[in-house]
Parts: structure tokens; C-alpha cells; sequence
């Protein structure tokens, strides 16, 4: 940057999503910690056998269901992507669906399906959630790509496979390793399902610190685990990280226009692969349909609040506030991705330590359990000046701590990916720094930033674990809602549940609609 | 239309989104006659009662819920110091002790505690009134019995029968409130030192333990809406009342010698912002009208005596007359003991 206004504005763009990562989660996440320390046990529970199972099995779960969630999103992203087929757009959109489907209704749902549950069924059910992460995380840094190379790669005979492995593969790694590394974390802090499908069995560290916090009061041993939770999370960060390093380069990016085509030949067996998981991920939700149909009163009882008054506002009420305050967190949570997004992309040249250090720190709210998060609301937040605690500004507070870091790891690839010689070209033209960055970075991730606060409003709408622990049940979110119906007996709440289930779903992709067409000039470079 | 201009018009756009916001709107300005209720997730009133009472007392009822019962009582002792609310309430006989001990509440008596409550006293200052009692007790599906000619389980002993092999299904101590009632009653039934032999015997019957209630009742019991594959499971007493067939007659029925009974308290925090305006609130829980309409929002018994059950609950779920219980003090001294040891037993 020319001067030194110019080179003030970084710090001072830092300073957003770095003051409320502080205040809203640091702050926090270190009282709550540091009050348990202060009591005795800690050590017997980091040394324990049995707390070496929790992190082996809480992270092997969470591999695995990564592992299921890559190979199945895979597909789906090349077809996003590459093709241009018919319902393309219908799929973009019908894969967010699982996203905001509440653990309880898919852990129902995996109950009915797997009734023996076990570990299959929690990894099952963790990769249901997240493929959609996988495949439009991957699918956004594809479709940019220039399909050049790999024809260049073709022609001089390369296979199909060889011209993936060797020309697409590097180019989208960057996003894969993003993408990975986000489900990881979704899954390695998976509650309610490991709660509903793992029984008294299978544990994590997520459902033993929510149990040791919540229920044994036992603060020592929960902040035992949440150290050790924070710090496995920063290994494979890193690893992440490291993998990403080697990998992220200036590509030429592309218009969605110039790469996506008719499948030829083999392509064909990817979307048959791509399809196949369409139809897994929309069983479940189906099924769902399905049940909300049976009987009309679930929907007739929608405007209502349950039997015997289940629910303080009527489910529409909170239909409603879900829409609010998914837009709120996501506003918020655009300023501080993006903010943060910009500043590490330009950190990037000279300062990578300070760089790598602020993405991981933007990436721990993932991590970290959500009732440590809500714990430490409780003792530090009450010394501000205005007691948020039981404010309703919490839960999209809450909310965009979680949907930022998705928001970074959606737009950052790109804004890394833009070749350089393109901003040195605009300054030697003349441009100034904002010029640059408005008609350089910003025109080249427009598409990204619209899918992010797409992805971003949806993760909103479903979130479920912080937002429970902080909705005031005179403004329930639809997920909480439900989740309320559903712990309460009485047939007509269970039908309620469902219908809203299916209101839900609706809510989503009619957002996701409405995001994405904000901008029909989307592609266009 | 360029980049810049397209991000403000988006982000116009989506304030704008017909108020979809929750800032600025909704949240009323707090007046002088503000309190804060803390309660747990079950908490749930007469509308119309509770609009009628803000509005004749000219307070203004703010309803925080914490989570369960324990999860409550341990957000009250973490901010005791500074708290979250003016009055809480859930608080039950399995967790009074802790929040006692640690001095969460302060001392009043409410006028109507003579009339009922009294009988459910925990401290001799006053500390906490009893608003509600809920009895956890196994509930049979009697038609399912009927079906396979089958006499229905009576008690405790008949889950470990060979006979029932297979047919309960129960909510894991340490993760639902009605599990560890359940544990505690087991307690009470066989002793601080017999308790783990009968659970042996429970798993060797192949007994299924669910995470929480919603799993166990709604999906794995035969009786409820599921329709399950297990006959047995742990519930309420007054659960049957909600599984009352066309032909007027409860589907289920509770077993009255295996219940475990839980109180739930009332009390002024220590360091209300607003304990006067707190102490009528209070009153109002034990009052009459608040009482009346307990079961049919809350699905336990009144605390105050002469108040009517509703029709249904005559029938399918009267209040047990000799449910178990174990002294508050012992229940805090071994509650997380308990609770560690039988998880262990479940998963060994």
C-alpha cells in the first residue's frame, strides 16, 4: 500500500472481527476455563485412560464422517460446477435442505432407519449434515477454474482420471482442504446427534463436557476437556493449514459461463455418482414430508401453539424470528468474514505467521463446545455495561460467531486465488487501493461473497446448539420450536413438529432462492 | 452496476427485508416493575392467566429458561454474585440442597405457603416455596400386555424377570432428569449399597437406555403416539393422562410402587435487582388460579391443597399417595457419585 493512511486501514479493519472475537468468545471461553482450573481434579481427568478413548473416539468419528462427507460431496460439487444440465439450480439449493434440519428430527429419523444405531449411524448421520458444506465450498472454487489446463491435458493424452488428479485436483485442493476442515470441526463437535444415536455407549468430548458442565457441575473436569478440546481442534488446524500452504496459488479465475457444459462420455458415471447422493440425502427428508401429510392438524395447529400451550408464541411467530435474527447474525457475520477475509489475504505478503494465527482464531468458534460458549456468557457478560445475558441480541451474536469462520473459508480461497499482477496492473493504471480492491478482488468474489451469506443465512437458521442454550422462550427460533414440541407428549405435538419440520425446510430454500437471485448478473465477470 | 454498489444494495435490501431484524424491535423498554423469572425448559402457563396477572399487578414478567433442572440450579450458583434474574423457579428436591448451600436464595415467605407448600419445606428460613410435585414412575402399556396374554409388570423386581426380557426402556441417569429420578428411586428401593445389583440385572435383561425422555417415550415405548417395540418405560404419573384412547379409557398406566417424587421449588434470588416486585410474582405461583392450571401446562400436581386435578387425571393419573424419596441432603452428598458409577455399569 502507497502510504501510511493506507497502511493503517489493515490494522484497523483487523480490529472488527479481532474485538468481537474477544468480547464474544475469547473473554468468555478463558473465565469459564479459568474458574475450573482453579478447582481440583483437573489433572485426574487429562490423565485418565478413559479420557484418551474420548479424544481418540471424538476424533476418529469425526474423520470418518469428513471422510464420508468428501467422498459424497465430491460428485455433487463437479456437477455444480462442470455441467449444465437441467435442475442443476434445484440441486445447488435442495442439498442446503439437511443443514437446518434439527439434530433432534435426524436423530429421530436415523433411529427409525439404523435402530441399532451405533457408530455407523452417528457417522452416518454427521455426513448427512455436511455434504452440502463439502460441495459448495468445492463447487464454488471449481466452477472459477479455468478448464483449459485440463483440455491442454487431455490432448496430450492424459486420461480422464490423470487430468483430474493431476490438473483439477491441485487447483481445487484449496477448497477441499477448507471444506474438510469446517466438516471436521461440525462433526467433531456434534452433540445431539452422538447424544440420540450414540445412547449411554459412545461419548465425546462434546456431549462429556456438556455433561460435566451442565449436569455433574463438575467445572474442573469440563475445563479439562474443553483445554483438550481447543487443542486437538488447533492440531488439525494446523494440519489443515499446512496441507492448504503448500497448495493455494494464483489460478485463473473463470466465469461460471465459460466452464460448466454438457457432461461427455465418462463424466456421466460422476453425475449418476452425484445423483445417487442426492437421493441419500433427500430420503430422510421425504420421509419426513411424508409423515407431516399423514394428518393436516400438525399444519391446521401451526398457527396455534401446541397442545396445552407446548410453545409461548405460535410456530409462525417463530418461523418469523428465525428469519430475523438468521439475518442479523448474517449481516453480522458478512462484516466480520469479510473484514477479516480481506485482511488476511493482504496479510498474506510478509506477515504469514500473523496471518495463519488470526485464520485459526477465526476458525476456533467451530471448535469449541457451545456450552462452554454459553457458560462463559454467564459469568463475564453480565460486567458490561448492558447485561446481555438474557437479551435476545445474543442469539445472532451467538449465531455469526459460528457462521464468520464459514464466511472466511468460503471467500478467502478466492481472494487468494486472484493473481496479484492483476492488482499491480490496476495500480500502475492509476487505481487507488479501494479501486483496486472494488474492481479487482471484489468483482473476481462477488459470486463467492453472495454464496457465503447464502451458506452463512442457512448454518443461521438451523443452528441449533448455542442458540437453544440462549433463546428466551418467548422468542424461540423454528429449530427450537420444534425441539420443544417433539420433548413434550401429545400426538398433536409430535404432528406439529413435523409440519414445522417442512416450514422449515420451505423457509430455507426459499432464502437460498431469494440470496442467490439478489444478483442476476452472478458469473459475469 | 458496480461491485461497491451492488454490496450496498444488498445489504440495504436485506435490512430492509420487511423489518427482518431484531434489533429495535420487539423488546419492550424494562420499567421499574420489571422482573426476571429463571426457570427450566418445562416451564409453560395459561396464557391468559399470565397476561391477566402482568396487567393487574402492573408487573412486567421477563421469562429466562435454562435448560433442565440441573442445568438451572448450576447457572444459579455460577452467577450467584451477579445473577440473571430476580426470581427462579424449577429448582427441584434432587438439586435444592446445592443451590441452598451455596446461598442462591434469600429468605421470604410467601403468605399461601401455609396453604400446601409448607408440607414440601426444605430450610426452616424460608428459603424456597414448593410450587409443584412430580412423581417419575415406570408406565406399562396395558394394551400391549393384553395383546401378547401377558400380566402387565407391577413392580421393580419384574424388569429383571426373564419373563419381561427385553421390554424396558429407560433415560440414562446422566443426561435426563427423569433418569436419575428413576436411579434415585432404585436407591431408595434397594439400598446405597443394592442399587447396582438390580441394575446388573436390569441390563442383563437387556433393558435399552435412551439419551433423554423425547427418545425413550415417544420412539422406543409401545403406549405413546410412536407406538414402539417396548411396553415399559420411565415416565410420569401423569403421563397416562395424555394416552387416554377414543373410547375414553388410558391406553397406559403408571406403577404406583415404583414412583419417585420431585418437588419443585420457588425463591427470591440473593441479590435481585427487583425482590419486592419478585416476592409478588411469587405469590401469584402459589396462588389458586396459578395452581389450577399446573397440571394442564406443566404435567405435575399442585403443591397447595384443595385445588381440583383436571377430569382426565382423576382417572388415568391421581397423584401416587406413598412415592419414594431420599433426604435432600444425602441425594447432594451422592448424586454425582451415583450417577458415575451407574454409567460406568451401563457402558462395562
Amino acid at each position: 500500500m502507497p502510504n501510511a493512511a493506507a497502511r493503517l486501514v489493515l490494522p484497523l479493519l483487523a480490529l472488527v472481527p479481532v474485538g468481537f472475537l474477544g468480547l464474544f468468545f475469547v473473554w468468555p471461553v478463558v473465565s469459564i476455563v479459568g474458574i475450573g482450573l482453579g478447582g481440583s481434579g483437573v489433572l485426574d481427568v487429562l490423565t485418565s485412560a478413559d479420557t484418551g478413548r474420548l479424544v481418540a473416539f471424538t476424533l476418529g468419528q469425526a474423520a470418518a464422517a469428513t471422510l464420508v462427507a468428501v467422498l459424497m460431496g465430491m460428485p455433487l460439487a463437479f456437477v455444480l460446477a462442470r455441467c449444465k444440465l437441467p435442475g442443476v439450480g434445484l440441486v445447488r439449493t435442495l442439498i442446503l435442505v439437511p443443514f437446518v434440519l434439527p439434530t433432534v428430527v435426524v436423530g429421530l429419523a436415523f433411529r427409525a432407519l439404523l435402530p441399532d444405531g451405533g457408530v455407523l449411524s452417528i457417522v452416518l448421520a454427521n455426513a448427512f449434515f455436511n455434504v452440502a458444506v463439502v460441495a459448495r465450498t468445492v463447487g464454488g472454487l471449481w466452477a472459477h477454474t479455468d478448464r483449459r489446463a485440463e483440455e491442454a491435458a487431455r490432448s496430450l493424452g492424459a486420461s480422464r482420471w490423470r487430468a483430474f488428479t493431476s490438473v483439477v485436483l491441485p487447483a481445487i485442493a484449496p477448497a477441499v482442504g477448507s471444506a474438510a476442515a469446517v466438516v471436521f470441526l461440525f462433526c467433531a463437535t456434534s452433540f445431539g446427534v452422538v447424544l440420540m444415536l450414540g445412547g449411554a455407549r459412545y461419548r465425546t468430548l462434546e456431549t462429556e463436557i456438556y455433561l460435566r458442565t451442565v449436569d455433574l457441575f463438575d467445572l474442573p473436569g469440563a475445563a479439562a476437556l474443553s483445554i483438550l478440546q481447543v487443542v486437538a481442534v488447533i492440531a488439525v488446524l494446523l494440519v489443515g493449514a499446512a496441507a492448504r500452504r503448500r497448495r493455494e496459488t494464483a489460478l485463473k479465475l473463470r466465469g461460471r459461463f465459460e466452464t460448466a457444459r454438457r457432461p461427455t462420455g465418462g463424466e456421466w458415471i460422476v453425475v449418476g455418482a452425484a445423483a445417487v447422493v442426492v437421493i441419500a440425502l433427500l430420503v430422510p427428508i421425504i420421509g419426513l414430508i411424508t409423515k407431516s401429510l399423514t394428518t393436516m392438524d400438525g399444519w391446521r395447529a401451526l398457527a396455534g401453539t401446541g397442545a396445552d400451550g407446548t410453545l409461548e408464541v405460535s410456530a409462525w411467530q417463530a418461523a418469523s424470528n428465525s428469519v430475523k435474527a438468521a439475518t442479523d447474525a448474517t449481516i453480522l457475520a458478512m462484516l466480520l468474514g469479510v473484514t477479516a477475509a480481506v485482511v488476511l489475504s493482504q496479510l498474506r505478503r510478509g506477515r504469514a505467521v500473523l496471518g495463519e494465527t488470526l485464520d485459526l482464531a477465526l476458525m476456533l468458534p467451530l471448535g469449541v463446545s457451545a456450552v462452554t460458549v454459553g457458560f462463559g456468557y454467564l459469568v463475564t457478560l453480565g460486567d458490561l455495561p448492558f447485561d446481555l445475558r438474557t437479551s435476545p441480541l445474543l442469539v445472532p451474536f451467538a449465531q455469526a460467531l459460528v457462521i464468520a469462520p464459514l464466511i472466511v473459508r468460503t471467500v478467502l480461497p478466492v481472494l487468494r486465488a486472484v493473481d496479484e499482477r492483476l492488482r499491480q496492473a490496476a495500480g500502475t493504471l492509476g487505481a487507488g487501493p479501494l479501486r483496486v480492491w472494488r474492481e479487482v478482488d471484489l468483482a473476481l468474489a462477488w459470486r463467492s461473497l453472495i454464496a457465503a451469506a447464502g451458506f452463512g443465512y442457512v448454518v443461521a437458521l438451523g443452528e441449533f446448539g448455542a442458540t437453544s442454550f440462549l433463546a428466551r422462550p418467548d422468542a424461540p427460533t423454528l429449530p427450537v420450536a420444534i425441539a420443544r414440541l417433539i420433548s413434550r407428549p401429545g400426538e398433536l405435538n409430535n404432528e406439529m413438529a413435523y409440519a414445522a419440520c417442512v416450514v422449515l425446510m420451505l423457509v430455507t430454500v426459499l432464502a437460498v432462492v431469494l440470496i442467490e437471485r439478489l444478483t442476476p448478473a452472478v458469473g459475469e465477470f | 452496476m458496480t461491485g461497491t454498489a451492488r454490496l450496498a444494495a444488498l445489504g440495504l435490501a436485506a435490512m430492509t427485508l420487511a423489518g427482518c431484524s431484531l434489533v429495535g424491535g420487539g423488546e419492550q423498554a424494562p420499567t421499574n416493575h420489571t422482573v426476571t423469572l429463571v426457570t427450566h425448559d418445562s416451564w409453560a402457563v395459561d396464557k391468559a392467566l399470565w397476561a391477566d396477572f402482568q396487567k393487574s399487578s402492573g408487573i412486567t414478567v421477563k421469562v429466562s429458561t435454562n435448560g433442565d433442572a440441573g442445568a438451572l440450579t448450576n447457572k444459579l450458583v455460577l452467577t450467584k454474585a451477579n445473577p440473571i434474574g430476580d426470581l427462579a423457579y424449577g429448582v427441584d428436591s434432587t438439586f435444592a440442597s446445592r443451590a441452598l448451600k451455596e446461598g442462591v436464595f434469600a429468605p421470604y415467605t410467601s403468605p399461601d405457603a401455609s396453604k400446601g407448600p409448607q408440607r414440601y419445606q426444605l430450610d426452616d428460613s424460608h428459603r424456597l416455596t414448593a410450587i409443584d410435585v412430580g412423581d417419575v414412575c415406570l408406565n406399562v402399556d396395558t394394551g400391549w400386555y393384553a395383546q401378547h396374554n401377558l400380566p402387565a409388570p407391577t413392580g421393580y423386581s419384574d424388569l429383571v424377570d426373564p419373563k419381561y426380557k427385553g421390554q424396558t426402556v429407560v433415560e440414562d441417569p446422566s443426561t435426563s432428569s427423569p433418569g436419575l429420578a428413576f436411579l434415585l428411586g432404585t436407591v431408595k428401593q434397594f439400598g446405597a449399597d443394592g442399587w447396582p445389583a438390580f441394575w446388573t440385572k436390569l441390563k442383563a435383561n437387556d433393558v435399552k437406555v435412551d439419551a433423554g425422555w423425547d427418545e425413550a417415550y415417544t420412539q422406543d415405548f409401545s403406549g405413546s403416539s410412536g407406538k414402539g417395540p417396548r411396553p415399559v418405560v420411565v415416565s410420569y404419573a401423569s403421563s397416562p393422562a395424555d394416552e387416554i384412547g377414543s373410547d375414553g379409557k388410558p391406553r397406559t398406566k403408571a406403577l404406583l410402587s415404583t414412583c419417585y417424587r420431585q418437588v419443585e421449588y420457588s425463591g427470591v434470588l440473593a441479590g435481585a435487582k427487583n425482590p419486592d416486585d419478585a416476592k409478588k410474582v411469587l405469590d401469584f405461583l402459589v396462588s389458586q388460579k396459578f395452581q389450577e392450571q399446573v397440571p394442564a401446562s406443566m404435567y405435575v400436581y399442585p403443591s397447595r391443597e384443595g385445588v381440583a386435578l383436571p377430569d382426565a387425571w382423576k382417572t388415568a393419573a391421581p397423584l401416587p399417595d406413598a412415592p419414594a424419596q431420599l433426604p435432600a441432603d444425602q441425594v447432594d452428598a451422592n448424586r454425582e457419585k451415583w450417577v458415575q458409577q451407574c454409567r460406568t455399569l451401563l457402558q462395562g
